[in-house]
């Protein structure tokens, strides 16, 4: 099978003031589809500039980055705006969604920009999208009318609605209560099971055992690399869970 | 492509989203287009009220008045004077072909005495052309005719103003008035014209036989003369060869030899209404860079807000360009809501001018005429501002990466 994304001496530095912050210190990383990977680290080990170096939102200092096959680097800016809008749905650490506008019109954002208009009705997807990730009834609200866990669901909508190949998550449990993870990792799940590959960044080991792999970053170079061993399924989590529930 | 529906759809929901950004955006637009368009209305109708003001002295009216043309404010040539005689008349009634009125004019005036008191006022006495020339018509009463002038009857039309003072209750025609002493019948009412352009009450005026006036008015043979002849081109296009027709007639019939310096001056409506065109041009142009100045600092308004707004703007349009836009969607949907900002601005302004406009006809005496031009030209520069701030910020943002744009503080 070949890879969906293969990364060689991927390096980005920063250069501030007059001191370089070294982020990214050399990444080779091959993921094939259908994975399913957790990066994890330290804060500042240099996650989420991977992240958007493989989301195409920030480009390389050196190293060469191959999606899909193609090499990104020689893509022209419009090709990439292309890849993150058909092939990628991004999730941000900071949710990043547009204020004062609602909820289903934020899911319905990359859809506006798909030239060819592969989903025709872009309400019903947008719809579809929410309803995945529990926010049917909140169709109407702006961010600052949601909580922070249902702000990160909106974002996680909003990656799905273009049905990409790849979804990347950086730290999509990060503010959310442990019953709230489970069921957000539960649609990651559900969506890698359907085929989607899946890369998210966590702090948390509980989080990351519902990954396949393990990638562990530390000062902007990989120096864990593992399968996961005793994989949890979150849908019986959930299940559990609600059981416990009951009983109390 | 994306649909210019969708486009239009999503500016319009963008602006109604920051409705107190766009309104502050759009005032400046208003208040600007509002301004130039009101001023220069004003402008352009005080330029217009005066223009009819001349034409009411009477259109492609030329004037002769002795005496060589002044350059530089020194009269030329010694001896370059003489007067108008009855003979230069006829010469030019006879053989002006681009003139069609002709009128000796002889000033004279004094007390007038008659009817409910007396009255001082001027008296002119022209012949019965000086009517059409001067566009006169009678309200009561007939004009006098060539007969009257040359039999030198006493017989006089009163302006508006003079009757009003000598006859306030009752009709003048057929009543005596004594002019210097000298009676005279009236025999008509002129109707009333008003003012000219410089104030002057063109009704104050008494109009008789030039004859009369010159030999039973002024009396004396050897010094009385005509001051001054009037006459009307036959078109408003003809008045420059008619000009030059009457400077051959009038040369000829002072036996003027080739050389010698004209003793006489003709002179157009066309050049007075020149002069006070130009200083209501003036006037416009005035109120015009003034409004400028307020469509300027609206301008100026706008660009202030798109600044204030570009750090939230630059996180948007990372999120856009996150989700797949290009740089070119960015654009071309911020040129799409600053289009439809100002455009909406801009006819905002408009009506409102237009209400002011009507207001200050109604109410005021100042007349406002808006102009087409005008209102393209402020129209165009205020979406050109719109624009321009609105546009400039975001595609410095649209160029920037999704990553950085976001990042943006
Ligand atoms: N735009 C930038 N300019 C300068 N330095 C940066 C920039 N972005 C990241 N860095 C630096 O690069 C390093 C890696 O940052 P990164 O955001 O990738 O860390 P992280 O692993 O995602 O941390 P966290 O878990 O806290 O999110 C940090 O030292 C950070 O200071
Ligand atoms: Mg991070």
């Amino acid at each position: 099978m070949t890879a969906v994304i293969e990364t060689h001496g991927l390096t980005r530095t920063f250069e501030v003031g007059d001191i370089s912050v070294h982020a990214l210190r050399g990444i080779n990383l091959t993921i094939e589809p259908g994975d399913f990977v957790a990066i994890m680290g330290s804060s500042g080990s240099g996650k989420s500039t991977l992240m958007n170096l493989v989301g195409c939102l920030d480009t390389p200092t050196s190293g060469e980055y191959v999606l899909d096959g193609e090499r990104v680097e020689s893509l022209s800016k419009n090709q990439r705006a292309m890849i993150r809008n058909r092939k990628i749905g991004f999730v941000f650490q900071g949710f990043n969604l547009l204020s004062r506008t609602t909820a289903l019109e934020n899911v319905e954002l990359p859809l506006f920009y798909d030239r060819q208009n592969h989903v025709r009705n872009h309400r019903q997807a947008a719809v579809e999208a929410l309803n995945r990730v529990g926010l049917a009834d909140r169709l109407e609200h702006t961010p600052n009318q949601l909580s922070g866990g249902q702000q990160q669901r909106v974002a996680i909508a909003r990656a799905l609605v273009n049905r990409p190949a790849i979804v990347l998550a950086d730290e999509p449990t990060g503010n959310l209560d442990s019953r709230t993870s489970v069921e957000i990792m539960s649609v990651f799940q559900e969506l890698n099971a359907e085929g989607v590959t899946v890369i998210l960044v966590t702090h948390e080991a509980d989080v990351a055992n519902y990954a396949k792999r393990i990638v562990g970053l530390r000062d902007g170079r990989i120096v864990r690399d593992v399968a996961v061993t005793g994989r949890h399924d979150a849908a019986k989590d959930l299940a559990a869970l609600g059981q416990r529930e009951e009983l109390d | 492509m994306i649909s210019i529906t969708r486009l239009l759809r999503a500016s319009s929901r963008s602006i109604l989203r920051n409705r107190m950004r766009s309104l502050l955006t759009s005032l400046g637009i208003i208040i600007g287009v509002g301004a130039v368009i009101v001023m220069v209305a004003i402008g352009e109708g005080s330029q217009a009220q005066i223009e009819a003001n001349i034409t009411s002295l009477g259109t492609n009216l030329l004037l002769v008045i002795p005496g060589s043309s002044n350059t530089g404010g020194v009269r030329q040539g010694g001896g370059s004077y003489k007067q108008f005689t009855f003979d230069d008349i006829e010469a030019l009634k006879r053989e002006a072909t681009l003139v069609d009125g002709v009128s000796p004019v002889v000033r004279s005036g004094g007390q007038i005495i008659g009817g409910a008191g007396n009255w001082f006022t001027s008296v002119y006495g022209v012949s019965p052309e000086y009517f059409k020339i001067r566009s006169w018509e009678v309200s009561s009463g007939e004009f006098f005719t060539d007969k009257d002038v040359t039999a030198r009857r006493k017989v006089a039309l009163l302006g508006k103003t003079v009757a009003d003072q000598l006859f306030p209750n009752q009709d003048p025609v057929g009543q005596n008035i004594r002019i210097r002493n000298i009676p005279f019948t009236v025999i008509g009412v002129l109707k009333a014209k008003g003012q000219t352009g410089m104030g002057q009450d063109q009704d104050d005026v008494i109009l008789a036989p030039a004859t009369s006036v010159l030999y039973r008015l002024k009396g004396d043979r050897r010094t009385a003369s005509i001051d001054m002849i009037n006459a009307s081109a036959v078109s408003s296009t003809q008045v420059d060869s008619a000009t030059a027709e009457m400077r051959t007639i009038l040369r000829k019939s002072h036996k003027l030899i080739e050389g010698q310096d004209d003793d006489f001056t003709v002179r157009s409506q066309a050049e007075i209404m020149q002069t006070a065109t130009e200083t209501t041009k003036t006037m416009t142009l005035l109120l015009g860079s003034i409004a400028a100045v307020s469509l300027l600092v609206g301008g100026i308004g706008i660009m202030n807000i798109m600044l204030v707004s570009v750090t939230e703007r630059t996180r948007e349009i990372g999120i856009r360009l996150s989700v797949g836009a290009r740089e070119s969607d960015v654009l071309i949907q911020f040129l799409t809501e600053a289009v439809v900002l100002s455009v909406s601005g801009g006819i905002i302004g408009i009506t409102l001018s237009a209400a002011v406009v009507a207001g200050l006809n109604k109410w005021t005496t100042l007349q406002p005429i808006i102009t087409p031009n005008i209102v393209v030209v402020s129209f165009l520069f205020s979406a050109f501002v719109g624009i321009f701030f609105g546009f400039y910020p975001a595609r410095k943002a649209a160029a920037l990466d999704p990553i950085d744009a976001l990042r943006h503080e």
